[in-house]
């Protein structure tokens, strides 16, 4: 390994930025940003991802607290779930005035 | 109240509107050269937010002349001697620690006089307040936070502030001058007497720049000559060859 010990650099931590567009929806990922806390990270999601008006709402998660799956493991975790058919609840017939689903 | 004599609101509105304009201008020339990505798109919104209310109190202004003058024109047409900002917002940007102290010097006048101008006689000053009121909130948030974050910062950053703070400090005054188009809107109910703010702003910047482990300069002497148009800095001619060059070169040019 050539590159075994990362240099130690005085870059600011990344963040994960979750925003709600509006009321009654859950926040979505929308990106990541650098900032020195977790303060700054909210007014750089501000400024960086609701210039256009796109959220009332903002979470922000320093990147290195979220488990995550890895790439690795996608047989044994996601396959298994694909030939399963039955999950999925397209076997009921719905009634008309039910309307859109 | 006194009835509202239009050339003092016009001299009134053209403060406000190019304090905007010339700080927003200022701001803007750090777009593509901020130390990092966040900070360039922060500082870009702030400079986009100023020139959407310069738009607002420049259109007012040519409105209150009569001229048939829009905000286009008497942003791009006057020249340095016509101008009324506060030579504070002309000064040039130093490093990103002396843009930032500027800007927070700045937010935090603009920020007190717009909460008095939410309670103008005037409608239009009021509505323009309104909404400015809101994004300077913002501004003075985000510099403020700025100037503790690097005052109390490294060795370096607080040197640098300090350095900052010591350059601008002289320029604060002409925020708080009073005369008499300010006594007349006052007396109008326009606009409150610029000198009232001080001890609001004093409570203000004092408190953010203890935070910020800065010292603030002992001196008492004023720079002056930028709101009355008496005598600009050197810099503001350059700043404007390089905002009007286009309207100047190319008159009535649109794209």
């Amino acid at each position: 390994m050539s590159n075994e010990k990362t240099p130690s650099r005085s870059e600011w931590p990344l963040w994960e930025v979750f925003i709600r567009g509006q009321h009654g929806m859950s926040h979505r990922h929308v990106g990541s940003l650098h900032a020195p806390d977790a303060e700054m990270a909210i007014k750089n999601a501000r400024d960086v991802y609701t210039r256009r008006n796109e959220g009332v709402s903002i979470w922000v998660v320093e990147a290195k607290h979220i488990a995550a799956t890895a790439p690795g493991e996608k047989g044994p975790f996601f396959e298994p779930s694909e030939s399963k058919v039955y999950r999925h609840p397209t076997f009921f017939d719905i009634p008309d005035e039910v309307g859109h689903m | 109240m006194a009835e509202v004599d239009n050339k003092a609101l016009f001299e009134f509105l053209v403060r406000m509107g190019d304090n905007t304009l010339i700080l927003g201008h200022r701001v803007s020339e750090w777009c593509g050269h901020a130390p990092i990505l966040e900070e360039d798109i922060a500082l870009a919104n702030t400079a986009l937010d100023l020139l959407g209310q310069t738009k607002m109190w420049l259109d007012y202004a040519g409105k209150v002349q009569g001229e048939g003058k829009t905000a286009d024109d008497l942003a791009f047409l006057r020249d340095a001697w016509d101008l009324r900002n506060v030579l504070l917002v002309e000064l040039p940007n130093g490093d990103f620690g002396q843009t930032l102290m500027r800007q927070f010097l700045f937010d935090a006048w603009h920020s007190i006089i717009l909460g008095h101008l939410l309670k103008s006689s005037d409608d239009d000053v009021r509505a323009i307040a309104q909404k400015a009121s809101k994004e300077v909130a913002y501004h003075l948030e985000r510099s403020a936070d700025t100037v503790v974050g690097l005052g109390d910062g490294t060795p370096e950053s607080h040197k640098r502030m300090q350095a900052a703070l010591d350059y601008l400090w002289p320029y604060v005054g002409e925020m708080f001058e009073t005369d008499d188009i300010d006594r007349a809107m006052a007396a109008a109910g326009v606009a409150p007497e610029p000198s009232g703010l001080k001890a609001d702003f004093d409570a203000l910047t004092g408190r953010v720049l203890a935070d910020a482990t800065l010292t603030i300069p002992e001196g008492k002497f004023a720079h002056k000559g930028g709101r009355n148009g008496y005598m600009h800095t050197e810099h503001l001619g350059h700043l404007l060859c390089e905002m009007q060059w286009l309207q100047r070169a190319y008159p009535g040019c649109e794209w």
